[in-house]
């Protein structure tokens, strides 16, 4: 059965062979029917983008006037209406509170949502392109940076591990992301900048990058491939044809990453910045500072300890590192403590047991400890604690 | 109408987002009132067949659908509706 060509321009669906799952052959009204469905459907995608852009621009001007009238607020709430004196401590850590809170989640409102945008560029796919067949050293820079944008969860490592290995990534690459895409991201950026300033943040952020680079680079030198559970490399890999998404559906992305992060992530915050204010005149300032201080070599190797088998995300830390820092440890140690914490954990090692031997376990663990020591021992050489915000 | 109950199929070892997917599913196959089939794989070399890289993952009449998050029941309700209608279009 033929259609005349003249009746069907190539780009509307006709019943050819190709296509007889849209619109079966021998019914072509109801062809023509699906056509009318699937061009409603597109102008109702349409009007979607139009209405999330909308919302996105009303969103941003919102965000702003907020932001820019935190400060008089906060002020205004202090010291005018609970009438609390300007120079009190009372007064300040009430103004500080209420101008730092919401300043902190505003922030990290803005981020996570771009950074949600964003991740929808960098799908798990997309990353293992560009990183299989990498030679070492460039691939681990770049795994490491991709670990940032890619999205991730810790319960998502194995099928991650798998889906690398199989697709030619070397093992030391897989690990450098492994290791960079739970400890190196937008959260722990912006409560470490929002909370100590973007100098802590920037340490941060640098120094886990390299620790996941470098960690994952001597793995590699050390060809543990043998150490890989063997079943993992005789695994096939389907193919996933995912849609490409489209802007309205990314720009869902963003709101829905902000909807769910955000909805996490503020106990932290919040708890973060009360035990600022809370123990700021109940416990001596330097109560920690000869257990955690600068001059306790010790300390390091001791936080790492106790952070390897503890497990926390990145916001979970800020209250403890709050605390820390407050009370006089220095800051390479709560550094150290944190990263531990955040890279290596129990739960972490038993899920990856499944893909590998306890050996390359044992190495992964050994070799990224190491870095986080070195981490630890260098920001306390540089005495580099009066880079906190206000301390 | 199908004669076959639609095959479901919830992708992930066990984490607490799996479980979640599990049950958003479940809640959106019973407010659709369609027969369906809804089953966990949590074997990894079989999750690795879909090509997967995040969990969980939503596999209907063995496409996959969605990886790496939990959508709301209404979301799922009208994504189960979409591939009820694309598998079985010559039905009426």
């Amino acid at each position: 059965m033929s259609v005349d060509p003249a009746e069907s321009p190539p780009s509307a669906v006709a019943p050819a062979p190709g296509r007889a799952s849209l619109a079966p052959a021998g019914h072509p009204p109801e062809g023509r029917r699906l056509l009318g469905t699937l061009r409603l459907l597109a102008a109702f995608r349409s009007h979607r983008l139009v209405r999330y852009l909308t919302l996105l621009v009303a969103g941003l001007a919102i965000w702003a006037v907020i932001y820019r009238f935190l400060l008089p607020f906060s002020r205004w709430l202090a010291f005018d209406v609970l009438r609390l004196r300007e120079t009190s401590r009372l007064g300040s850590a009430v103004q500080f509170f209420v101008y730092d809170t919401p300043k902190v989640l505003l922030l990290l409102t803005l981020i996570v949502f771009f950074v949600g945008i964003i991740r929808t560029f960098f799908t798990p796919q997309t990353t293992r392109r560009i990183l299989a067949g990498k030679r070492e050293s460039a691939g681990n820079v770049l795994a490491a940076m991709l670990g940032i944008v890619t999205p991730f969860c810790s319960c998502s490592a194995v099928p991650l591990f798998i889906g690398f290995v199989t697709a030619g990534v070397p093992l030391g690459v897989t690990f450098s992301f492994l290791i960079a895409a739970p400890m190196v991201n937008e959260v722990a950026l912006v409560l470490l900048y929002g909370l100590f300033g973007w100098r802590v943040a920037a340490l941060y952020v640098g120094t886990g990058l390299a620790v996941a680079m470098l960690a994952g680079w001597v793995i590699g030198r050390l060809k543990l491939e043998r150490y890989v559970e063997a079943w993992v490399y005789q695994t096939p890999i389907g193919e996933t044809a995912e849609a490409k998404p489209g802007w309205a559906d990314r720009l869902q992305a963003g709101l829905g990453a902000v909807k769910d992060i955000v909805s996490k992530v503020w106990p932290y915050v919040l708890a973060g910045i009360a035990v600022g204010a809370a123990i700021h005149g109940y416990v001596p300032e330097n109560f920690l500072a000869s257990a955690m201080g600068e001059g306790a070599w010790w300390s390091v190797p001791l936080a790492v300890l106790i952070g390897v088998p503890m497990y926390s995300n990145a916001a979970g830390m800020i209250p403890v590192v709050q605390a820390f820092l407050e009370k006089g440890a220095a800051l390479g140690t709560v550094l150290a403590f944190m990263m531990a914490v955040i890279a290596l954990s129990l739960p972490e090692m038993m899920i990856l047991r499944k893909v590998l031997k306890p050996r390359l376990i044992g190495v992964f663990v050994g070799v990224v400890a190491v870095g986080i020591l070195a981490v630890g021992y260098l920001f306390n050489a540089l005495d580099v604690g009066s880079m906190v915000k206000g301390g | 109408m199908a004669t076959n109950p639609l095959q479901i199929k919830i992708l992930g070892a066990g984490c607490s987002n799996c479980e979640k997917l599990y049950e958003t599913t479940r809640k959106a196959v019973q407010s659709l009132g369609v027969e369906a089939e809804v089953t966990k794989v949590t074997d990894y070399p079989e999750i690795m067949k879909y090509g997967v890289m995040q969990t969980p993952a939503l596999v209907i009449a063995e496409r996959v659908v969605l990886t790496g998050r939990v959508p709301s029941v209404a979301d799922m309700t009208s994504l189960l509706a979409t591939a009820l209608a694309e598998s079985a279009p010559g039905d009426r």
